[in-house]
């Protein structure tokens, strides 16, 4: 239970900074009319191909103590950034960036020119527009972030691994720790865990797409009175 | 309250690439005062691109605005205001209202600066002038289109622009709910007395909104005036295609009659004869003449004792029946479109084969630009 635990607040976490750094992320890249913006899309775009375990080692080598981050962490906290929660998070973070600012550009993007013109020709300066026009017509698109970046989080295993190792209530979460299950044939403390994963999953998965096709409208209107 | 009203001033050169290295170029200098002026033209010639660059959505790279005193671009300056420095209200084709406000939220978007009970105030003096105000609770989705465009106009007068731009903002709308709009559109300007430029290529619209037209062909103003004589003058076959001309002949010029103010010219392909009005060209030079449907006259003997100097003899092609315009193709060397009534089609036996004399007014013929 404790490594559930560990994942769900990773997830959480990881999940909370992407809204964070991938909103304005996304809306620049959804505005921006820059030529070389297609290779900020790429570099956003890397950790959907990469192996884990690669992006996994670049992170341990930069976070590590001869890293450069690890040097900085090291002279500012005392101890490294590998092997801590934290730096769980912060690999997690790159590891699904594409999860939440790919959703959020296609929501910012989907928002209708004319009303941001007509927003702009009303006196309304980028930041009005963007909290009152473009905010609220993309939330589908804000839920689906959070929800794919917390589920990809919740079930990542390369990244952990080689930036966590396996450090019980610290970095040892529940893939890790279905995987230490099956390596010491421990089938039914795996079976566990892995079907409690699962269950997870795809609750939060069945919640993005029952808003994204408004199963249930929360506030009802009535038409053609 | 009477004031003088302002006039908005635009020189403006925009050059946009299309596909396959061709490019859009808009080259117009004009003026508009106080009242509606119909910007007129086919789709494609431009009128839109035009009101962006004056609402500041666009940014020509050649341009000088003025709105009154005030520069709103003059790109020799260096100056260029954002459409939110610029007070001009701009109503699109669509209603374009914020899907997940209310009607009143939709109306008072622009005043974020005023106070509350101002604010109130003024959104329901406007949707009340335009006939919405029963809807203030209403989202977008629940209301009409035309109500929606009500509320659209509502919205963008609430701030006290300047100017207003109204790019066919009544599309779709039928002529008795249009004309009212228009019609509150006016009394509202009775007081502040501003510029309207309001795009349309429905030659209806020109005839019942303008007080001034200019016409707008390729990027370039073609003709200015009153609705009158821009429409009956068209200055281009598109032009005239749009203002409801559905004859062009081609003819080579035949003789001039300076002292007559007319000149002969023979139809390409026939020998049949036109008398036009005088027009910019010589002997031997190819002209294309432009004529309505609705101005040529049949008859089913040969016509004597008339003023109109044009009579040609032909045969019935082809009849069609359109609701209550019957149109009828005539062989009289080249192929007329004459239009004319059930009526006049019953009385006169009128069906394919029957021979015809067309009589055409010598200044119903118009010259036009290929």
């Amino acid at each position: 239970m404790q490594a559930l635990w560990l994942s769900v607040r990773l997830a959480a976490s990881a999940a909370a900074i992407l809204l964070l750094i991938g909103m304005p992320l996304a809306y620049w890249l959804a505005q921006s009319k820059w030529r070389g913006k297609f290779l900020l899309e790429s570099v956003v775009a890397l950790p959907l191909v990469l192996p884990p375990t690669v992006l996994g080692f670049f992170l341990l080598v930069a976070m590590g103590a001869n890293g450069p981050i690890g040097k900085l962490w090291v002279a500012l906290f005392g101890h490294t950034l590998a092997f801590t929660f934290l730096g769980l998070v912060v690999a997690s973070v790159l590891y699904s960036l594409p999860f939440a600012v790919q959703p959020l550009v296609a929501a910012f993007e989907s928002v209708d020119g004319r009303l941001l013109d007509a927003a702009a020709v009303l006196g309304a300066g980028r930041w009005r527009t963007f909290r009152g026009i473009i905010l609220p017509l993309s939330v589908p698109g804000i839920i689906t972030a959070a929800v794919l970046s917390f589920t990809h989080t919740l079930g990542e295993f390369g990244v952990v691994l080689m930036v966590g190792g396996n450090i019980p209530g610290i970095t040892r979460t529940v893939s890790i720790d279905i995987y230490d299950h099956v390596q010491s044939l421990e089938y039914g403390a795996a079976d566990r865990m892995a079907i409690a994963l699962l269950l997870i999953s795809f609750a939060v998965l069945s919640t993005i797409y029952a808003v994204n096709r408004r199963v249930w409208i929360p506030w009802p209107v009535k038409r053609g009175e | 309250m009477q004031n003088a009203g302002v006039t908005l001033a635009a020189r403006v050169r925009f050059k946009r690439p299309l596909r396959h290295h061709a490019s859009f170029e808009l080259d117009v200098d004009f003026q508009v005062g106080p009242g509606i002026t119909i910007l007129f033209g086919a789709s494609g010639a431009g009128k839109s691109t035009l009101l962006d660059c004056i609402a500041g959505l666009l940014k020509p790279r050649d341009a000088r605005i003025t709105l009154g005193q005030k520069a709103l671009q003059d790109s020799a300056a260096g100056i260029f205001l954002s459409p939110q420095e610029r007070n001009i209200a701009y109503l699109f084709q669509a209603p374009a209202l914020f899907p997940h406000m209310t009607v009143e939220q939709n109306a008072g978007y622009g005043l974020a600066g005023a106070a509350e009970p101002e604010r109130t105030a003024a959104v329901f003096y406007l949707l009340e002038l335009f006939r919405v105000a029963h809807l203030a609770r209403r989202k977008p989705e629940e209301i009409s289109g035309g109500e929606a465009q009500r509320v659209a106009l509502a919205r963008a007068l609430a701030p006290s622009p300047r100017a207003v731009l109204l790019d066919e903002p009544l599309k779709g709308l039928d002529a008795e709910l249009k004309s009212s709009v228009v019609d509150d559109l006016r009394a509202w300007n009775r007081a502040s007395r501003l510029p309207i430029l309001y795009v349309t290529h429905q030659r209806d619209e020109v005839d019942a909104l303008g007080e001034r037209v200019i016409a707008l062909d390729h990027g370039r103003i073609v003709s200015e005036g009153t609705p009158h004589s821009v429409l009956n003058a068209p200055r281009t076959k598109r032009l005239a295609r749009v203002a409801g001309f559905e004859n062009y002949l081609t003819a080579a010029v035949q003789e001039l009659r300076e002292a007559d103010g007319i000149m002969r010219a023979r139809l390409t392909g026939s020998g049949a004869e036109l008398e036009l009005p005088l027009g910019y060209a010589g002997v031997g030079d190819r002209v294309v003449v432009a004529i309505r449907a609705g101005d040529i006259l049949l008859a089913i003997e040969r016509p004597t004792g008339l003023s109109a100097r044009n009579i040609l003899e032909g045969t019935i092609d082809s009849v069609e029946v359109r609701g209550a315009t019957v149109v009828c193709r005539v062989n009289a060397g080249a192929m007329f479109l004459v239009h004319v009534t059930p009526g006049a089609l019953r009385a006169l036996e009128i069906a394919a084969g029957k021979r015809v004399w067309l009589v055409i007014k010598t200044h119903s013929c118009q010259l036009v630009e290929e």
